[in-house]
């Protein structure tokens, strides 16, 4: 389809703008703009009927079932837009004084106060704009924590092999080195390992658990110790915290330092990409450190708190993204304690797919899992060349999202499946007769996978052309023509998804 | 489900899961609400806020009461949009992979630049990634920025900058506005240096020559510009900038208490490669046909980890959307009639206070659609009087500005009159 600019018309437009009864005002002349953008001309159907058909191009939960392992794509009331979209909230200047936004402080105080409970930890930052952004504040809060304990030596951080990519890269961006401890056979982490790993220059670890196979790491305790003796903290990355509400607590396990995905758990919609949210909640001890303003009780009333003498500053704008509190909010309120039976039925769900798929796809770990799973696909590859991509494209056929392919990166072939207790069982087995059926077709007629998707608007992308070509806006009447020769790779093996 | 499983309870499952790390006993929340006494709950804390339809505002600072179209709402409830996730398989994404296309090619006519990713968090932190890029092109450990530069920029730079090994290097502003010349010699040595267009006063600074004075050293010149001025004001790409970002609010979110909202990050092309963040190419699929796909994936964490341009996985893309949509529903004419009114507003609203007996802080400087004026008592009991009134006459400068405390920032938007302005008048000398 045309690009919305491939249909503008000159001099067409959807606005009407008020015209107030005042002179214009004056721009110094080196300052005003000389040429004007190329935004879109088009009247306002045309403009709703491009993005309709742009919609009808995407496919969300709402279209059908996106078992991407580890991004916890679950429903999405729409009570809970309802809500956001309140004036009170929705119309809320973020510079309005307290004593006119009591209802937006207590409603963030009630959700710190929820994510205390779940977290099994005192204090919350409702700040951080996304998970990688909540895990940067944890490093952050671990660097300011020692530098106040004289111990600024501590540099550097540990990680699981199984870590999604957030954990190094936000360890650099925090100014750590990084030492990386392996997955034992049973899938947990290698104490041995990880006992050569932890010296006196460790500041922490950082930690998904159930980790991004989907298991539970049946040592934490021990774990925790080690981390915990050596005088440094641990971090828990809430990736998957779908699996344990009400049902096990980061703190109880020993951990310092959580953050939340609101857009995983608390089912934030994913908005094609975001926004997310990812407050962190912390032990007593670290909290003189977190993002500024604070929201606190007093009384009756509700303020922001700027007194932190030993904050680690501000990690974004206000106090956060505001409008995922009220959804985040909203839904947690909707559950109250049952938000336990949520995490029992996520957990249902995965292992029932685990349990009729294992038959067909090799599992590198036999275990009961928790809220997801990684199968491999290594066993079609090696009899009749099909790989996790060739089953991914081919769910599409079936209209299923794929699952999160060639992650985590300790599996070859992965497929990571996360069901989520949305489901009904009928679709789970709808999910399994696919997965079986594609896994005969792999036997019998592999092209048939090899050239999935059949029935999509696109067949499968040139993505090593893309990034050849690296055109990554539309050039109007001097853009380049997509007629060169094809760079041609179909197997471009990276993690798609979580 | 138990029998295909293989257990006979639920509890079984959680097994591995040590006895002694069990809460053991239910969440102490409080208990389960239906759809009904949910919306009432929330509609109760709502009640409890004054928001800009219930007094008339004033207020920016940063965020702006901009009218949203009702297309931007028709458009982001589609349930398409809302409840995707990244596109990470393209043949299910076209639309979405398409729409942050549009978006990119959006950003780059609106600041003149030539590549964009497909939004940050907000407007403070595309100026730490902004750093984190001038970090690595030039290989410098200092940045600079304006103290004319949002404070919360400001500060969020600041919270960022020791991970990144960087020193944050302020220069103050004279009179309202960033001299050139105090630039030219802070910038020596340094990675960047971040200005405002309107910069956080209103003022209109000398762009052109405070990029020029930033490309003198040899650093990177970084211009925070607001999105609805680009219809009327020059694009940093037309006067020399290496990088513009900028708070993307005004164009199609709504206030929301400050957020969820994007922030946007354009460079020229040389950097591409260094941009944190998504980025959306465009290619051919198999049987030649045009098709949209997230690319220069080697930038990115889950390829290169700890090699990674930036940690940015979620962004925000419906929030990105929201402003395409109002962009395109805008169009050309539509935003520079936009950028004019609120400029006109805003000179009618200082004549007026003026008029009124009220100084402005800065009268020499030319403004955009905000303006410091003197308040004649502390800015803070000046908002608590004119509330009294119905009136929110804007922000107090003095919570950021030593020295400032007699002064409020007043935005004007499309969404104001004339009538109002002279309601503020009042509010203000009453």
């Amino acid at each position: 389809m045309k690009l919305i600019f491939e249909k503008s018309q000159s001099g067409r437009r959807a606005s009407s703008l008020p015209k107030p009864d005042v002179p214009a005002g004056e721009i110094p002349a080196h300052l005003r703009r000389a040429a004007p953008p190329r935004l879109p001309e088009l009247a306002e159907p045309e403009v709703l009927r491009h993005f309709t058909e742009l919609a009808t191009r995407t496919f969300g939960i709402d279209t059908g079932f996106y078992p991407l392992g580890s991004c916890t794509m679950k429903h999405n009331p729409r009570v809970n837009e309802r809500v956001a979209g309140l004036p009170g909230f929705r119309d809320l200047h973020p510079h309005q004084e307290e004593e006119a936004s009591q209802g937006a402080l207590e409603l963030m105080w009630r959700l710190q106060e929820i994510l205390a409970e779940v977290a099994g930890l005192p204090a919350v930052s409702l700040q951080p704009a996304a998970g990688s952004q909540g895990e940067l504040t944890g490093l952050m809060l671990m660097r300011a924590y020692f530098a106040d304990r004289g111990e600024s030596h501590r540099d550097t951080i540990i990680t699981a092999d199984t870590a999604h990519g957030t954990n190094p890269a936000s360890v650099t961006m925090a100014g750590f080195n990084l030492k990386k401890v392996e997955t034992d056979a049973r899938g947990n982490l290698d104490l041995e390992h990880l006992r050569t790993l932890v010296d006196a220059n460790t500041a922490g670890l950082m930690l998904t658990n159930p980790s991004t196979l989907g298991l539970f790491d049946e040592n934490i305790v021990e774990v925790a110790t080690i981390f915990h003796d050596a005088g440094a903290l641990l971090y828990y990355d809430g990736a998957n915290l779908n699996a344990v509400c009400g049902i096990s607590r980061p703190g109880d396990m020993g951990f310092d330092i959580v953050h939340y995905n609101l857009h995983k758990t608390f089912s934030q919609p994913h908005g094609g990409g975001g926004p997310g949210g990812g407050p962190v909640a912390v032990r007593g001890a670290i909290e003189p450190f977190l993002p500024v303003p604070a929201v606190v009780r007093d009384g009756d009333a509700f303020r922001l708190d700027y007194d932190r003498p030993k904050t680690i500053g501000k990690v974004r704008g206000f106090c956060g993204p505001f409008g995922v509190f009220v959804r985040a909010y909203a839904f947690i309120r909707a559950y109250g304690p049952g938000l336990k039976e949520m995490s029992e039925t996520a957990v249902l769900n995965a292992n029932y797919l685990l349990a009729r798929l294992k038959d067909v796809y090799e599992l590198p770990y036999d275990r009961h899992c928790m809220h997801e799973f990684v199968l491999s696909a290594r066993g079609l590859k090696r009899e009749y060349g099909v790989t996790a991509l060739d089953v991914a494209k081919r769910l599409m056929d079936h209209n299923f999202h794929p699952p999160t392919i060639y992650f985590p990166l300790v599996v070859a072939e992965a497929l990571m499946i996360e069901p989520t207790e949305t489901e009904a069982k009928e679709t789970l087995d709808a999910f399994v007769e696919a997965m079986r059926e594609i896994a005969r077709e792999a036997a019998e007629q592999p092209e048939l996978l090899k050239d999935a998707p059949h029935n999509r608007t696109v067949r499968r992308l040139d993505e090593v052309k893309a990034a050849k070509r690296a055109v990554v806006t539309y050039g109007f009447e001097a853009h380049p023509s997509l007629d060169e020769e094809q760079a041609g790779s179909r197997e471009l093996e990276v993690r798609q998804g979580a | 489900m138990l029998e295909a499983i293989g257990v006979s309870s639920i509890e079984e499952l959680f097994e591995q899961v040590p006895e002694s790390v069990r809460l053991g006993r239910p969440l102490d929340l409080e208990p389960a609400l239906s759809e009904p006494e949910l919306v009432a709950h929330l509609e109760e804390l709502a009640a409890r806020n004054v928001h800009v339809g219930a007094e008339l505002s004033f207020l920016g600072a940063g965020m702006y009461d901009h009218y949203v179209p009702a297309i931007v709402d028709a458009v982001l409830q589609r349930g398409e949009f809302l409840t995707a996730y990244t596109p990470y398989q393209p043949e299910m994404s076209q639309g979405l992979l398409q729409a942050i296309f549009e978006y990119q090619t959006v950003i780059c006519e609106l600041t003149g630049m030539d590549v964009s990713n497909a939004s940050g968090y907000d407007g403070t932190t595309v100026a730490a990634d902004a750093c984190y890029v001038a970090r690595h092109v030039t290989g410098r450990s200092k940045v600079v920025v304006a103290e004319a530069l949002n404070p919360q920029v400001r500060q969020v730079v600041k919270t960022y900058a020791p991970g990144f090994g960087l020193e944050v290097v302020e220069v103050p502003h004279r009179g309202g506005a960033t001299d050139p010349d105090e630039v030219r010699s802070a910038a020596e040595g340094s990675a960047c240096v971040i200005f405002q267009q309107p910069n956080f006063f209103g003022v209109l600074e000398d762009a052109p020559a405070l990029a020029a004075a930033a490309n003198d050293a040899g650093a990177l010149p970084v211009a925070h510009v607001d999105p609805i001025s680009l219809g009327v004001l020059e694009a940093p790409g037309n006067y020399g900038c290496a990088l513009a970002i900028g708070e993307g609010q005004g164009a199609g979110n709504y206030l929301s208490y400050g957020g969820p909202h994007y922030g946007f990050l354009a460079a020229r092309r040389e950097y591409v490669r260094r941009l944190p963040g998504r980025i959306i190419g465009e290619t051919t699929d198999l049987g030649g046909q045009r098709a949209f796909v997230l690319t220069l994936q080697t930038r990115e964490q889950h390829i290169r980890r700890e090699k990674a341009t930036s940690n940015m996985t979620t962004n925000q893309t419906l929030l990105a959307l929201a402003g395409l949509v109002h962009l395109s529903w805008l169009g050309p004419q539509g935003l520079r009639e936009l950028g004019e009114t609120c400029l006109a507003l805003a000179e009618h609203a200082k004549r007026r206070l003026q008029g009124a007996g009220l100084q402005l802080l800065f009268p020499e400087q030319a403004t955009f659609k905000e303006f410091a004026v003197r308040a004649g008592r502390s800015g803070r009991e000046a908002v608590r009087q004119a509330r009294e009134r119905g009136v929110h006459p804007g922000y107090a400068l003095g919570r950021d500005y030593a020295g400032l405390d007699d002064a409020l920032l007043v935005a004007l938007t499309e969404k104001r009159t004339p009538h109002d302005i002279e309601r503020l008048v009042e509010a203000l000398t009453a």
